[in-house]
């Protein structure tokens, strides 16, 4: 089941060349491109693990290829996305973020049921992979 | 005594336009508004005032100035006759000028009439005060055969005493987490009659497939064929079953409309416990309503929708009513997240410049004039949040291309017809409006020019995708192409600028 979080999770997987017009696009804009991986999928689990700082100085589509293949080859079983953030007022927040990386098989998620008073009922969205501790979990 | 001021079939003489002082203002009988004081061609616009433009089109007879000093007297102090209470009153400054009167290009007898308000008139905070002192009294006014307002002019003072959108645009995101494309959303269809149980099939399908939102219709309320209670009940088993199937954030708006605001309260507080992220209300609930959900929406982490149901019975014709550009700025400042607004290329009436002009004052921190958008006066939003607008009536995913190009990004993209409609069902009716967005978006991050080349793009990711083939083939050549009713009148010079 893929988990189709992100700008571009119903296409089909990005190829580099695309993955790099992507980011020529926001550095174009003037925002700051940053990588980040998790194997926690939960939708609401804002905090990815950041794969090293927002380059904030970084111009140009090559060098943050190289970092985005340097965080592939660390974490071939992680999701893994790349952000773009916008600094200017009123805004100070993400502007594209898109998975590029996620692990060979993922199982997804259940829903869990607690029936509560008259019909109502409290759900719960429970990852499979989360099951297991960080880092053994794909 | 004069005779009646508005039947004087020669031209006003400056006399007449000009405002009495002292003891002669006050003499019983009647003026001419412009007598009174309320036009004031020297009166510059305090950076607190608040400023409004109206288009009016006096009856044959009456001077476009006075026209418009009548206007300015009626929404503010004025009344047909002289009173000598207002000499009890800072009286100046209370009386609203009408300061500035030029022909409207192309529609002879229609003005434009320029009109500033002292701060002091106005409530803090209370778009019922605000409308009912520009628009409670002077539309129904016989000297004019119509009259609109068109836009206006809020400063910081004043639109510093309004929350605004509880959630605004850029938190929504970060809520949904969902960047780098307008959102997806359908209204659940047919518009009645779906019991609860069946209605939440649709909502499941439509977010599995891939939409982000759906929507209850305006007039779902509480029926005969389905209770409120039931189709929330059933709405989140469907939100919640469809966002473990993606492992994205899903909802709903469920619209808790009521007869009262104590079932308003009542619904609102069930959607919460049940643990929906968004609510809907109808702009019929009227504005102080309106207040009071926003207020709750804040205290209860709830993006809030607003459909503006009612609205073209007083915002279509050009030549009398309320602008809906002046709508969204109330609506602004009231305080809702999302308000439908136009979709351009869809159903519903709304040309481009008039849309985007729309769009501009939901959405940003600053708007400038812009004229060929209708956009009158500069209007700093000082802080207060974005509105996403809200593009639903008739769109296709054959139109992408152009609802992009049109609408923009920070914007809900909603296909009722156009998903629940598909021909291979729901589901793939969401498909295909959600790969038709992200190709379209991912073309246009690498430079390509989707206006023209909108239409290959789109058969390009069918190839790929048999939902969205089955879509363009149904739907590929729908448009509606009627003239707009409602469109800027502007002279695109410096000296109307």
């Amino acid at each position: 089941m893929k988990v189709t979080q992100g700008t571009f999770s119903f296409l089909p997987e990005l190829t580099d060349r695309q993955i790099a017009a992507q980011v020529e696009y926001c550095l174009g804009k003037g925002w700051a491109v940053s990588i980040e991986y998790t194997d926690d999928p939960h939708p609401r689990n804002t905090y990815w693990e950041m794969f090293g700082m927002p380059m904030f100085d970084i111009r140009d589509a090559a060098g943050v290829m190289t970092e985005v293949n340097a965080c592939r080859k660390t974490f071939p079983n992680h999701y893994i996305k790349i952000n773009a953030f916008d600094s200017s007022r009123g805004r100070e927040s993400l502007r594209l973020s898109f998975i590029i990386g996620r692990p060979a098989a993922e199982p997804g998620f259940s829903l869990v049921r607690e029936e509560g008073p008259g019909r109502s009922v409290r759900y719960t969205t429970r990852a499979y992979a989360t099951d297991r501790p960080e880092g053994e979990r794909y | 005594m004069n005779a009646s001021p508005m039947r004087d079939r020669a031209v006003a003489s400056d006399e007449q336009k000009r405002a009495k002082t002292g003891a002669a203002r006050y003499r019983p009988g009647v003026l001419k508004y412009a007598q009174m004081g309320y036009w004031s061609p020297d009166y510059s616009p305090a950076p607190t005032d608040v400023l409004a433009l109206f288009r009016i089109t006096p009856q044959d007879g009456v001077e476009p100035e006075e026209a418009a000093a009548a206007v300015a007297g009626e929404s503010s102090t004025a009344t047909w006759t002289v009173v000598w209470t207002d000499r009890l009153t800072a009286c100046d400054r209370y009386r609203a000028k009408a300061y500035r009167v030029d022909p409207v290009p192309g529609a002879p007898g229609q003005y434009f009439a320029y009109v500033a308000y002292d701060l002091d008139l106005f409530e803090p905070g209370s778009i019922a005060n605000l409308s009912a002192s520009v628009i409670g009294n002077v539309f129904g006014f016989k000297p004019l055969k119509a009259l609109r307002l068109e836009d206006m002019r809020f400063p910081p003072a004043y639109v510093k005493t309004f929350a605004g959108p509880p959630t605004g645009i850029v938190v929504e995101r970060e809520r949904l987490d969902k960047f780098g494309r307008p959102l997806l959303g359908a209204t659940v269809k047919p518009k009645l009659g779906l019991s609860g149980k069946n209605y939440g099939r649709v909502v499941y399908e439509a977010l599995k497939g891939g939409l982000d939102f759906t929507k209850d219709d305006e007039n779902i309320n509480s029926q005969p064929f389905m209770h409120w209670r039931d189709r929330f009940l059933y709405c989140m088993e469907a939100v919640n079953r469809a966002q473990a199937a993606t492992g994205e954030v899903k909802g709903t708006y469920l619209n808790v409309t009521a007869g009262t605001m104590e079932d308003m309260y009542e619904r609102a507080e069930f959607a919460r416990e049940l643990g929906s992220v968004v609510v809907m209300i109808d702009l019929v609930i009227g504005y102080t309503a309106i207040q009071s959900m926003s207020r709750w929406a804040r205290r209860n982490d709830m993006i809030l929708h607003l459909h503006r149901a009612g609205h073209s019975t007083y915002t279509r014709q050009k030549n009398h009513g309320v602008s809906f550009r002046v709508i969204s700025k109330w609506m602004r400042l009231a305080g809702v997240d999302h308000i439908h607004a136009g979709t351009v290329v869809g159903k519903l009436e709304g040309d481009p410049n008039s849309v985007q002009g729309f769009y501009n004052v939901l959405r940003e921190g600053h708007n400038p004039v812009d004229l060929q958008r209708g956009i009158f006066f500069e209007q700093e939003w000082a802080g207060l949040n974005g509105v996403m607008p809200v593009a639903s009536g008739g769109i296709h995913a054959g139109q992408m291309h152009q609802l992009l190009h049109y609408l923009g990004e920070d914007v809900v993209l909603q296909f009722g017809g156009g998903t629940i409609g598909h021909p291979m069902g729901i589901a793939a009716g969401a498909i295909a409006n959600r790969v038709a967005l992200e190709a379209m978006v991912l073309a246009r991050n690498e430079g390509r020019d989707i206006w023209n080349e909108g239409p290959q793009i789109l058969a390009a990711a069918a190839k790929d995708c048999a939902p969205l083939k089955a879509a363009l083939d149904v739907w590929g050549e729908i448009t509606f192409n009627y003239a707009s009713t409602d469109t800027p009148d502007f002279v695109p010079t410096p000296a109307v600028a």
